[in-house]
């Protein structure tokens, strides 16, 4: 869907990114992660084509990215807004003409989309008549009323109380079912392991980390497990398959950390537990990606 | 180009649609009309205005006895004795105390207020007047020799063209020039701002990410300048209609009221305030010579040229306006970039009132009508005076280049500035921006 390639760019005193390449595919919902001040939003921005790279270039399927294609891409800004005095559901159809539906189209999509979200009785407000919550629907409704190839939405749920942040998430992931791919910028990592099937991870203008967010959580993986047991603490001796981290009494039993040795596998620690404890619950620990994201930004901070 | 209409139209019609634009533009004509009706009444009914004032006279050189005739205003009353008259004025009921010694010189006027402007001016007239005869006779003059001796002289200005001689009315000239300066130097202002503003207002609203992810920056610069400029049109349309209107609707008004304002000054002739006929005649013909010199000047070349001035100093300043616009983040900090765009129209407007008005065709005048800046005001002063077609053609030429030149060093601008949030914009970052690649 799109590729981007050695993509340069440099402010008078900083540079916002530095040879980043990434591909998305098509039908997927992408994560572009990374702290403040990465270069999220210029990378973003050069997709929309509202500033252009120095260097390098950008594919929208296969073909060089170019104003044909900006009636393709929905875009959500972190900065939102509307203009004040205007009303909301003229203002959707002017924002949906400006993406190329005729007039007629955008009303009636627009109206559909309203009653959708629960906000058609408020079609002739003005938006500073609104609530937060409500503004920030109607911006939805802006970004996506053209059916847009690709959707890029820059920490969409900020502004939502958990309610609304669920409703918009369904809708995000229905416009996906339906075929739209998803760039889904944001450094709040609890969201991404939920939506997202691939994520980059930039940090200060380089790209430090991407690909499936199962793969890459299976890359971090350090074969560390938690067993618990009923009863009085075991000793443990060296024909043990694993090292101890911690060892420890809780309410009801033991709890016991441990890392495998090379080569070993799940069996083989439950081949030599099995016969000393009587085992409650194993589990590995595999590592969430806000553990990642921190441990790849610190490591390449540090370095 | 399509979305450019798109833009167009929602800046258009968003501010046609606000109550004050139509509050603005019904009021003020009628307030327009309000105040030059009111001006016209109290100049009409100055004297009315005025309370009667009794002067107590003391008149040491008997000059002025029997001759000094109360009027409408003034009431007076002679008295011998000075010093006795000084010491009682408080406690009597005089508003002044007029002192004219033997010599006819040093005349003073007492009062426990100041004499308005007025009234010392007339006072001053008719004590001017009386000594003036008294001396006249004294020194055997006759007054009719010296009347004709008093000629005034004054030159008929014409004009040598093609189609023969023709009257040239410096009057008219001078002030349809001005009047159109003015108007253009006042929207020039009044639309300018306006970009301005609704720059300022899509960057703090921060819709204007959203807009330029559909349309480039320079569309949306263009679109707001064209939206706003039609505003402004549409709103000198009506206000012209409706002055036009009003004033017709106040005139057939009048004529009802002035028949007897007429009447009352016929009554007041016939009771012996006698009206000079050459004066009657002369204010005929001020009438007649002013219509006939506004018909004797190139209307068509002047509202043609007004037009065209109007458009593209609107479009040349206007860009500049929205490049200030977009390099802030709230109005309180547009002052220091207005001031060098503000500079040139105020300078041409000072210069315009004394230097180009009095001297349509210096050098100076001239240079001032080339330069894409100060052309808009100083050419249109200069418009009714005659100017030679090639000198409106090159000016206008410029006046092109200069918009299209300023709209690209702005549009520059305009499309980094709109971006940046937070950013305390100098000179010198602005003109980084200005160096951005695409």
């Amino acid at each position: 869907m799109i590729s981007i390639r050695n993509i340069v760019k440099q402010y008078a005193s900083h540079r916002a990114l530095s040879d980043v390449s990434i591909e998305i595919e098509s039908g997927k919902v992408f994560g572009l992660l990374g702290p403040n001040g990465a270069g999220k939003t210029s990378l973003i921005r050069i997709i929309n084509q509202i500033t252009g790279p120095d260097s390098g270039e950008i594919l929208f399927n296969g073909q060089k990215l170019n104003q044909i294609h900006i009636d393709r891409i929905g875009y959500l800004p972190e900065e939102r807004g509307l203009y004040k005095k205007m009303e909301i559901g003229e203002q959707i159809i002017y924002l949906a003409q400006l993406k190329g539906l005729t007039q007629q189209e955008a009303k009636l999509r627009a109206k559909k989309w309203f009653v959708k979200l629960g906000i058609e009785s408020w079609w002739n407000k003005k938006i500073e008549e609104l609530s937060k919550g409500m503004q920030q629907k109607a911006q939805f409704v802006a970004t996506v009323i053209h059916e847009p190839e690709l959707i890029i939405l820059d920490e969409p749920f900020t502004g939502f109380d958990p309610v609304n942040a669920e409703i918009i998430k369904n809708e995000i992931l229905e416009l996906n079912r339906n075929g739209a791919t998803i760039i889904f910028s944001t450094h709040r990592m609890e969201s991404v392991e939920e939506l997202c099937d691939s994520i980059a991870l930039l940090n200060l203008s380089h790209k430090i980390l991407d690909g499936k967010v199962k793969e890459i959580r299976n890359a971090y993986r350090t074969g560390t497990f938690i067993i618990e047991y009923e009863g009085a603490k075991i000793t443990l001796d060296s024909s043990a398959p694993f090292t101890t981290d911690a060892h420890i009494a809780t309410e009801d039993g033991q709890q016991l950390k441990i890392h495998l040795h090379p080569q070993t596998k799940v069996n083989d620690v439950l081949q030599y537990m099995l016969p000393r404890a009587g085992i409650t619950k194993l589990e590995e620990v595999i590592p969430t990606m806000n553990e990642i994201f921190i441990e790849a930004v610190s490591k390449k901070t540090n370095n | 180009m399509n979305k450019i209409l798109l833009i167009i139209k929602r800046e258009y019609l968003s501010r046609v649609k606000k109550k004050s634009f139509l509050v603005v533009t019904f009021l003020v004509p009628v307030l327009f009309m309000g105040m030059i009706s009111l001006v016209a009444y109290l100049a009409v009914n100055q004297g009315g205005f005025g309370d009667k004032k009794r002067i107590e006279v003391v008149d040491e050189s008997g000059w002025f006895a029997g001759k000094l005739l109360n009027t409408e205003n003034v009431q007076y009353s002679f008295t011998d004795n000075y010093t006795k008259a000084k010491a009682t004025f408080i406690k009597q009921d005089f508003d002044y105390l007029l002192y004219i010694p033997a010599s006819v010189t040093n005349i003073q006027m007492f009062g426990e207020k100041t004499p308005s402007a007025l009234n010392k001016s007339a006072i001053e007239t008719t004590l001017t007047e009386i000594a003036r005869a008294h001396r006249l006779a004294d020194a055997h003059i006759d007054s009719t020799i010296l009347a004709s001796a008093q000629q005034e002289v004054s030159i008929d200005a014409k004009q040598i063209t093609e189609k023969g001689e023709q009257d040239a009315h410096t009057g008219a000239a001078f002030a349809v020039g001005f009047a159109c300066a003015f108007l253009i130097y006042l929207s020039l202002f009044l639309y300018g701002a306006q970009v301005m503003r609704g720059v300022i207002e899509e960057k703090v609203s921060r819709i204007i990410e959203v807009i330029i992810s559909s349309v480039k920056p320079f569309q949306l610069m263009l679109g707001k300048i064209i939206g706003v400029g039609m505003v402004g049109l549409t709103q000198f349309i009506l206000w012209i209609v409706l002055t036009m209107v009003l004033s017709t609707a106040a005139g057939s008004l009048m004529a009802g009221k002035s028949g007897a304002a007429m009447q009352q000054m016929q009554t007041a002739q016939a009771t012996g305030v006698k009206m000079d006929a050459a004066t009657k005649a002369a204010a005929n013909n001020n009438v007649t010579s002013l219509l006939d010199s506004l018909n004797s000047l190139p209307v068509t070349e002047i509202v043609l040229c007004f037009l065209f001035y109007f458009l593209f100093g609107y479009l040349l300043y206007s860009a500049l306006f929205a490049a200030v616009g977009s390099a802030v983040d709230n109005e309180t900090e547009t002052q220091q970039f207005m001031i060098p765009i503000t500079l040139p129209l105020i300078f041409t407007f000072m210069i315009a009132q004394t230097v180009i008005i009095n001297n349509p065709d210096s050098t100076l005048s001239i240079t001032l009508s080339m330069i894409p800046f100060t052309a808009p005001i100083a050419m249109m002063i200069r418009i009714p005076f005659g100017v030679p077609p090639l000198q409106i053609a090159a000016s206008m030429v410029f006046m092109v280049l200069g918009f299209l030149f300023t709209t690209w060093v702005a549009g520059r601008i305009y499309r980094v500035g709109i971006l940046m949030y937070g950013k305390k914009a100098s000179y010198k970052e602005i003109a980084k921006w200005f160096m951005y690649k695409e």
